[in-house]
């Protein structure tokens, strides 16, 4: 076997090694990797995140397969290389031969030799270690200042402010992040800045750190006569590429420092390659992850006789620093000759826009955006190229930057600039046969990362004239309505039965949740029930909605609101006793949290035992029926609303639908109740009650509209039954009512037509529909309690049946027990807040 | 629970009775360093086991995933934020470059058991 070398166990050295292993099929490599530092390879991208809670291990970049092939020495560095010989030395005194070194030792963190850089108190940014030490300083620090405001300065500020100091930013530059954004964008950057909280100090330049007696860091000095007192200084100035390795041995260097390579990324000795931000390629070093991730790609492609290329890469980026948009890509500070600016300064709106553009006015050359970066991903492939049209336009507030049409652009245009996938091969895709998006990512890659190119993808797929299937999932070609069809007609009533006579493969999250609700709806029996326990998803599985630490939420059914004391005092006992978090919902009723999987029997059983069952909350089905207090108290009231939202919320509860259905009656046309923000609103007139359909809060608020009014009682029901049903039958998955009737064949009058007026004369089957769902119904929570098959499925382990979940803590807010430690919520391992 | 250490240094924790599986379906497991893996068995009779850490999230939930297939590849899809991972490799489907970790299962007489370290951990 071949000896591969890696010196250097950062982002593009793991990254390296994994692309060798992908690659090197056959095994003709054994990798030996030297890492200085003590800990494997963690996502320095997303270092800061260190600072809202992230752990080493949250850090921790997908492990190397380590067997016989690799070999991982942590905490050993090389001291030397031996090109002759072929050897490297460790800091062990250890060689090791190679017949291919690759240099991947990035750089290290610039300290400008000032009086005082080195006093205890001051610190660099860039290790899991410097994080440590800085964590360990602010322990007694008020204040701390950073040295440089570019992007990594501003990172540090936040962490600073993250461990509760007051921050400072020192840039000598008239403004911050000089080598992104321009004067204009950087005075808007600015005040977004102090906004925050974080003091930006531009235009000074740092002359030296004092110390106080203990010889501590105190002060820092600007020019002549400023100076900040703090207790910690971090520096955040720039890199230095490690080339010392490459320097004593020899190897050419490019002309700002770092190894100078080709583009087979190979350094002036053949057996050698540098790679990430060690390596100088054409006389340019990167500081970003992703033109070393690509160089990693061409040396593993290398090694295994390929004939990939490096050639540059792009250094566009788009970031959210403490909450603030910034973008900037192409030739943003326009330093070509002959260009022209076109710039929005919406000073008031804390937003700048600027478009560099060529001297003819016709080519996009880069651009700058502060405050706003939503144009970013339609604006960026567009550089190099002729404008779409008046740039102004593109950047105005009025203009909708992220609208220009992808029509406009030609066919080499990146389309998504993380994977590097042009128009052209999107489109190619799309002829090939890919008719959604996840086709798209799956052939292309395209999408696959930032995800903010998913847009332009859906209108290449639209504008192709592919029409967005109405296929379930990549399992069904049906849509939801025509598996009901299906079911309805043949009266399959299994989802193995269904995938094996009308679709392929075995299912998925998306297809066996919808059909397990279909098969619900059509009077199923109980969900958990023979194999529709396996459909289910973790909610209906567990009967209860998942929390963010793994925990649920118990929401007993309180129909109407409407709660007796005794009830009220037996819900605040199980809450106490379980020492569950306790809030009062949005939908009239209580909701308490954080109960482990093994604890949800014992709490209903309490819950049950006292007349109380199942909420559905965790269900696409009926939740609440909102009331308001109506004639029996209110002195405006018309009609008994408290009694109807009961009676409707009784009738409905349990019902399965395609998504959440709410429900909401008010006792006059004040409307305290919200009737007409739920998909089913009723309001008491003096005649009757009138009947509203279609609203909705929620991401796209919608006002429910009439369709029948002055109606008595027993219509009114009958109009709700055949409304539901028709609902359940024909509408897509996860489609609320709103979007539902806008999509339908002649919209809110056909509807009403079908409801009012039986215009295709099935309203007797859907009320019958409804009169079966009503008979069958029984709680499903008491379901589990009386049956032992289901009840054990309710542990923490299976080996362990009791032993509660050690990674679920808690801590209190409020007096209430909260989950403990950070959200993490979001991509781990891969860069969560920076789009290269 | 109880674990079994065989000659090759490869140690066996037992998971529960092979009948105890619902197909289709996962369960938790605790190991005996404290770490959890997510085992599931599949409609053909099939064993797997992942970690059952969503990275995404940091929540012990790959357990109560959905499984299912995407192209014929067995998979489990997170419970919290739908992300769907490979059952054979532990690779996450919709992020390049987060996996899983995966443990050999196997079945004897009537018990199922798990391997207590991952798949190519170093010891
Ligand atoms: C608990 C509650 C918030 C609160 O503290 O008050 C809540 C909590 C959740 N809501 Fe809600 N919503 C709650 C009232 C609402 C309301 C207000 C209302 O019902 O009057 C709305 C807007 C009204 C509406 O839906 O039209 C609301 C709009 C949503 C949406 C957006 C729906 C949409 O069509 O855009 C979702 C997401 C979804 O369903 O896909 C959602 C989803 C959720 C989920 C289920 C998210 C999840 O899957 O984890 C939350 C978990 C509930 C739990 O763990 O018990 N929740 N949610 C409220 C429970 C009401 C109840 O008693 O059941
Ligand atoms: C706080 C922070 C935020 C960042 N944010 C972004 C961002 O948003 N977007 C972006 O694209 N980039 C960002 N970066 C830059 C990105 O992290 C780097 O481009 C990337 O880490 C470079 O990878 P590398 O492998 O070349 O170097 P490194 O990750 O630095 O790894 C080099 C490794 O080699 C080791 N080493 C050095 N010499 C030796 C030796 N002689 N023997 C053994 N080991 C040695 C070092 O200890 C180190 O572990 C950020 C960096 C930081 C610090
Ligand atoms: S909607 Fe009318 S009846 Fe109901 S509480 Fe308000 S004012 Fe009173
Ligand atoms: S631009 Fe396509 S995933 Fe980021």
């Amino acid at each position: 076997m071949r000896q591969l070398v890696v010196i250097g166990n950062g982002m593009v050295g793991h990254r390296l090694v994994e692309a060798v292993r992908d690659r090197d099929t056959e095994g003709t490599w054994a990798i030996t990797v030297l890492g200085e530092e003590s800990r494997p390879a963690y996502d320095r991208v997303a270092l800061s995140s260190y600072f809202d809670g992230a752990t080493e291990a949250d850090l921790r970049m997908p492990d190397l397969v380590t067997d016989d092939r690799i070999r991982l020495r942590l905490g050993e560095s090389a001291t030397s290389i031996d090109r002759a010989e072929r050897t490297v030395t460790t800091s062990t005194g250890d060689r090791v031969g190679y017949d291919a070194l690759v240099l991947a030792t990035g750089s290290s963190p610039f300290v400008p030799p000032v009086p005082g850089h080195d006093l205890p108190g001051c610190h660099v940014y860039r290790t899991i270690d410097d994080l440590e030490a800085i964590t360990a300083t602010a322990e007694f620090a008020r204040t701390g200042v950073v040295i440089g405001g570019g992007l990594l300065g501003l990172e540090a500020a936040n962490a600073l402010r993250l461990l509760g100091l007051e921050a400072h930013v020192v840039e000598m530059a008239p403004w911050l992040m000089p080598r992104q954004v321009d004067e204009g964008g950087g005075a808007v950057l600015g005040r977004l800045i102090d906004d925050t909280g974080v003091v930006v100090h531009s235009g000074a330049a740092l002359s030296g750190i004092e110390a106080d007696a203990d010889g501590h860091a105190v002060r820092v000095r600007l020019g002549e006569d400023e100076a900040i007192d703090t207790d910690i200084v971090v520096f955040s100035v720039g890199v230095r590429p490690r080339d010392e390795l490459a320097r004593q041995s020899g190897l050419d260097l490019g002309p700002r420092g770092g190894v100078a390579i080709d583009t087979a990324c190979r350094t002036s000795d053949p057996h050698i390659y540098a790679v990430g931000e060690c390596a100088s390629a054409d006389g340019m070093v990167y500081g970003l992850i992703a033109p070393g991730n690509a160089m990693a790609e061409v040396v593993a492609d290398r090694l295994l006789d390929g004939r990939a290329a490096f050639t540059g890469s792009d250094t566009s980026t788009k970031l959210k620093l403490l909450g603030i948009d910034v973008a900037s890509f192409g030739d943003a500070l326009g330093a070509g000759e002959n260009t022209l600016d076109v710039v929005v300064n919406d000073a008031p709106g804390k937003r700048y826009a600027k478009l560099v553009i060529s001297d003819d006015a016709r080519t996009l050359l880069g651009g700058i955006l502060v405050g706003d970066a939503s144009a970013y991903a339609s604006l960026r492939p567009l550089v190099g190229r002729e404008l779409p049209g008046d740039p102004l336009a593109l950047i105005s507030p009025s203009g909708d930057g992220a609208a220009i049409g992808v029509d406009a652009l030609p066919d080499d245009a990146q389309i998504c600039s993380c994977n590097a996938v042009t128009k052209a091969q999107i489109n190619h895709a799309i002829e090939g046969g890919a008719c959604d998006i996840a086709a798209l990512k799956g052939c292309t890659k395209a999408g696959t990362s930032c995800g903010s190119c998913v847009p332009m993808l859906k209108t290449l797929l639209s504008q192709a004239g592919v029409e967005q299937s109405s296929a379930l999932c990549e399992h069904f070609t049906h849509s939801r309505a025509e598996l009901v069809q299906i079911i309805t007609a043949t009266g399959i009533a299994t989802f193995s039965d269904l995938i094996a006579r009308h679709g392929t493969g075995r299912g998925c999250d998306i297809c066996k949740p919808a059909v397990a609700s279909i098969l619900a709806s059509l009077g199923g029996g109980h969900i958990l029930e023979g194999e529709q326990a396996a459909l289910q998803d973790t909610n209906d599985h567990f009967l209860a909605n998942i929390q963010r630490n793994g925990t649920y939420s118990v929401v007993p059914r309180i129909p109407g609101g409407e709660i007796t004391p005794d009830k009220l005092i037996v819900i605040g006992e199980v809450a106490r006793d379980f020492n569950l978090y306790t809030k009062i919902t949005g939908g009239q009723r209580i909701d308490l949290f954080g109960a482990r999987v093994e604890q949800l029997p014992e709490i209903w059983r309490r819950l049950v035992d006292a007349g109380f069952e199942s909420g559905h909350a965790y269900g696409k089905s009926l939740r609440t029926v909102k009331s308001c207090v109506g004639s029996t108290w209110c002195r405006y009231g018309v009609q008994d609303s408290v009694g109807l939202a009961v009676e409707l919320e009784l009738r409905y509860r349990g019902l399965r639908a395609p998504h959440k259905i709410k429900a909401g009656v008010s006792g006059c046309a004040r409307e305290c109740a919200e009737a007409r923000g739920k998909d089913i609103g009723v309001i008491a007139t003096e005649n009757g009650w009138n009947l509203y359909v279609g609203g909705n809060g929620g991401f796209t608020p919608r006002h429910a509209q009439l369709i029948a009014s002055d109606v008595d009682h027993d219509t009114l029901i009958r109009y709700i039954d055949r409304f539901m049903m028709f609902y359940i039958r024909t509408a897509d998955r996860l489609q609320r009512t709103a979007p539902w009737i806008e999509a339908m064949d002649g919209g809110l009058d056909h509807l009403r037509e079908v409801v009012v007026e039986d215009s295709l004369g099935i309203a007797r089957e859907l009320e019958a529909d409804m009169a079966r769902h009503v008979s069958a119904y029984a709680d499903e929570w008491r379901g589990v309690l009386e049956d032992p098959d289901k009840l054990a499925r309710f542990v923490s382990f299976t080996n362990a049946p009791g032993t509660p979940d050690p990674t679920i803590r808690f801590e209190v807010e409020r007096d209430q027990p909260v989950p403990a430690g950070p959200v993490t919520l979001g991509m781990p391992a891969l860069p969560t807040h920076a789009e290269v | 629970m109880t674990v079994t250490t065989l000659t090759h240094a490869q140690t066996w924790v037992d998971a529960c009775p092979a009948d105890a599986l619902l197909r289709e379906r996962g369960a938790a497991v605790l190991l005996p360093d404290g770490t959890q893996a997510a085992l599931f068995r599949l409609f053909d009779g099939s064993l797997y086991a992942v970690g059952n850490i969503d990275p995404f999230t940091g929540a012990a939930v790959m357990s109560r995933g959905i499984v299912g297939d995407r192209g014929g590849e067995p998979t489990v899809a997170s419970p919290m934020l739908k992300q769907v991972f490979s059952l054979r490799t532990g690779a996450c489907l919709d992020a390049q470059g987060v996996r899983l970790p995966t443990y050999t299962v196997r079945e004897r007489d009537t018990r199922i058991e798990i391997a207590a370290r991952p798949d190519g951990e170093v010891t």
